[in-house]
């Protein structure tokens, strides 16, 4: 068992869950805010008005009777993903990659027929993924082809870029990719790498696997201190703007670079986990302690972008 | 901000806390409710004997009863005394028991038991008026003794009750003078001297105190003298002079009463026997609730019933505490908010062994059928609905099963919250399914773990004990939870989460 003392942890500035509560969420995030980032439906829609694209919505399921169209719409579509509107931490999301015949095949590899998406479809109706069990909507998009530069480092999924945007300003970002150990999921607890980037550049810091540092990625091999995200600073604007778009004080903003559309928003994250720390191998707290201190903060987001790649950059 | 928004929160706790803790202690004081379980205090049980004769006729027997006597406090009083109607009757000289019959023969006996607790305390005796002397006329030549006996007393005196001691000593025999032996009799000495002093002008009236001892029968009562000084009224030793009641000493009558009139009756007699018992102080406290103005404040008056559903509650908000502590504070993931406490509130009844077997034997046999149900591909709410009629069915399997084996612990089961632990098996199957096996354990271990530290803290006697009877304490518990919401610093896990970042520091 390796402990560190609360002392150090103070020193390295890691924010931790009961401060990221009481101090962050509770604080700056509006509850009546929560609706539009707890549900993927209202995302889409809100932040399109502040120009920042999501994957095309291709139909959405609200009722029982309206999963017969399901089929009628898929007929023609090589790729799509099935979303629960309100479903959290990625359950209930299946992605379709591809079609065999009359059956699709998940991004697993797995092949499975139209009756048994529309069986998935009744149960997020019925809400079995949704946060409390309340019924639910299900949403179909379209499928993200994934930059390939990137994607070769994921194992199956598609990576996303976890961004934590404290009042608008980017603080801190991490690369998320998928291992087997994480069932192509790119959630950090469930065992996908987590690769720190520096804000000021987009290059990679270091990378963690459940909590350990780790410098090759456990199943494609590659390296992972190289990696460079493109478009950078068009990413970190585009995380600011969320804040514009939904108000909430602190949050987390998941994108993802699509090989034909370039950056798009996944979803936002009211309640961000405090592993991205542990990816950048610093802590949150002197950057949102810089952000709180600001006396003029700035206006556009453009600027809070620059902001905080020239002040939180690694050089 | 930060600063001066909290500064208002944290007085508002410290006065939640404040309140409790005062509350408890004003209790504590004012009732007597003792800290700890197990406090034992003495009780005097006085029992009061009355015998006579009966002639044929309806009877009416009235003892006269204790009054608020110095010293001690009633907290119980029965008769005892088949067939006769019985009612205690407050009339302004003092209080009687009354007992009546319509047809009496023959031998008689009934029964007064009353428990006495001993008291610091003196509460003053209301009295509806000032006493005043009552006015005496003697005959010569006894009008000349007296006289001249209440002068000589008068004049080394200076207050009522040194003229009292004075005139004590003056009927000594050994100071006897011819005067006093003209007026002393035997037998009417006592009633003599109060005579004497009403002559004199100080109201003054004999009183009757039984010595306390344990465990003895058939004990006499003893005479007393009172006197009223203006304020209060006082007692003497009539043969002494010393003042005061003595220790240990129950005045069972006071006042100009008598102290048994049977109507009705011949050959009444009284007699007196006692016993000194330890009653738990907890009891005594409830007791004397019941009389006192405070009593509306405790849960003591509830019917029974009430009151052990309240026992069981409010140990609630001990598992709360203990919960928001192992989640906040030491960071132990569980399965649930709060189905530890309900799993602990189990195990308080069913006792922690038995009900830990049966709540994994039901999760167990639960999570496999479960399995089955989800192949059903079934909607949420029947699937929950099925789960619960399962869960039921398996608590009910598990009853019988063990009745029929001999072990009587298996109908324990039937204390466990169905729904919970069909949602709770719900739960878990979900988390296998999406975290896989590992989380479930980290989950599963962490829930029961909390919930074994709950039923520890919950089924302490000491727990239950103050929770019960001193429910102002749950303030103080409030208060707690609210300072632990405001807690920001590092879980315990976190410390250990965290580790790997040394090699950035």
């Amino acid at each position: 068992m390796e402990w560190i003392s609360p002392r150090r942890l103070k020193r390295l500035g890691m924010l931790n869950m009961n401060r990221r509560n009481v101090d962050y969420i509770a604080r700056y995030n509006e509850r009546s805010s929560y609706p539009l980032v707890d549900n993927k439906l209202k995302t889409k829609l809100v932040v399109a008005e502040y120009g920042v694209k999501t994957p095309r919505l291709l139909q959405v399921v609200r009722e029982q009777h309206e999963i017969s169209h399901f089929r009628e719409m898929a007929e023609d579509l090589e790729g799509f993903a099935i979303k629960p509107a309100k479903g959290s931490g990625g359950k209930g999301i299946t992605v379709i990659t591809g079609r065999d015949g009359d059956e699709y095949i998940k991004a697993s590899g797995a092949r499975v027929d139209a009756a048994y998406l529309e069986r998935h479809l009744t149960n997020i109706l019925a809400g079995l993924y949704s946060l409390a069990g309340t019924p639910d909507v299900a949403i179909v998009e379209n499928l993200v082809q994934s930059d390939p530069d990137l994607a070769r480092y994921s194992h199956q999924g598609v990576p996303d870029i976890r961004i934590v945007v404290f009042q608008g300003y980017p603080v801190m970002a991490m690369l998320r990719l998928a291992t087997t150990a994480s069932d192509g999921k790119a959630n950090l607890h469930q065992g996908a790498v987590g690769v720190g980037l520096d804000i000021g550049t987009g290059r990679s810091l270091n990378a963690v696997q459940f909590n350990r540092p780790i410098t090759l990625h456990p199943d494609t091999g590659l390296a992972l201190e190289n990696i460079e995200i493109a478009a950078w600073d068009e990413m970190l604007e585009m995380a600011a703007r969320c804040y514009e778009a939904t108000g909430l004080g602190y949050m987390g903003v998941d994108l993802v670079v699509d090989a034909n559309e370039g950056p798009l928003l996944l979803e936002l994250n009211a309640r961000p986990g405090l592993a991205i720390q542990m990816a950048n191998g610093c802590g949150l707290l002197p950057r949102l302690r810089n952000i709180e201190g600001l006396k003029r903060p700035h206006f556009s987001p453009g600027e809070r972008a620059n902001y905080a790649m020239e002040t939180f950059g690694k050089l | 901000m930060t600063s001066r928004s909290r500064i208002p929160f944290y007085v508002a706790v410290l006065l939640l806390i404040g309140a409790g803790i005062s509350l408890a202690i004003w209790r504590h004081v004012e009732l007597g409710i003792p800290w700890l379980t197990g406090e034992q205090r003495p009780v005097w049980m006085v029992e009061a004997r009355v015998d006579f004769v009966g002639t044929n006729e309806p009877v009416l027997a009235s003892l006269n009863i204790p009054d608020q006597p110095p010293g001690f406090s009633i907290i119980s009083e029965q008769a005892a005394s088949p067939g006769y109607g019985f009612s205690i009757v407050e009339d302004s000289g003092g209080r009687r028991a009354e007992w009546s019959k319509r047809d009496v023969s023959g031998p008689q006996t009934l029964y007064f038991k009353a428990q006495f607790i001993p008291t610091d305390e003196n509460r003053p005796r209301r009295m509806a008026r000032e006493p005043r002397p009552r006015q005496m006329f003697w005959e010569e030549p006894q009008a000349t003794a007296v006289r001249e006996i209440l002068a000589q007393a008068r004049e080394r005196s200076s207050t009522p009750e040194s003229m009292t001691r004075e005139l004590i000593r003056l009927m000594q025999p050994d100071t006897r003078t011819q005067n006093t032996t003209l007026l002393v009799a035997e037998e009417n000495y006592l009633q003599l001297l109060v005579d004497m002093l009403n002559h004199a002008g100080i109201p003054a009236r004999t009183a009757d105190g039984l010595r306390l001892e344990d465990a003895r029968r058939r004990q006499p009562l003893m005479p007393f003298l009172q006197i009223y000084n203006g304020d209060q009224w006082l007692t003497f030793d009539p043969q002494t002079a010393e003042q005061g009641v003595p220790e240990n000493l129950l005045l069972w009558r006071q006042g100009s009463q008598s102290l048994l009139d049977v109507v009705g009756g011949d050959n009444s007699e009284v007699s007196f026997s006692m016993l000194r018992q330890t009653v738990p102080a907890l009891q005594l406290a409830t007791m004397q609730a019941e009389s006192n103005g405070l009593g509306f404040l405790s849960f003591y008056e509830l019917p029974i019933e009430e009151q052990s559903m309240f026992r069981m509650l409010l140990l609630l908000p001990l598992g709360a505490l203990i919960v928001a502590f192992m989640r906040m504070v030491i960071g132990i993931r569980t399965s649930g908010t709060f189905m530890p406490v309900l799993i602990a509130v189990a195990f308080v009844q069913t006792t922690l062994v038995p009900g830990l077997i049966a709540f994994l034997s039901v999760v167990a046999i639960g999570l496999l059928m479960r399995g089955y149900l989800s192949s059903l591909n079934l909607l949420l709410v029947s699937r929950i609905s099925a789960l619960i009629i399962l869960v039921i069915f398996i608590t009910a399997g598990l009853s019988i099963i063990g009745y029929q084996m001999g072990f009587n612990t298996g109908m324990t089961v039937t204390f466990f919250p169905m729904v919970i632990i069909a949602w709770t098996i719900e739960r878990m199957s979900i988390l296998w399914e999406e975290e896989g096996v590992r989380e479930v354990m980290i989950q599963g271990s962490g829930s029961l773990f909390v919930a074994i530290c709950a039923y520890l803290v919950m089924s302490a006697p000491l727990a239950g004990h103050l929770t019960f009877n001193f429910p102002e304490l749950h303030l103080v518990i409030l208060g707690f939870i609210l300072l632990m919401g405001q807690y920001t610093g590092y879980k315990l896990t976190e410390l250990r989460r965290f580790s790997p970042m040394k090699v950035y520091d």
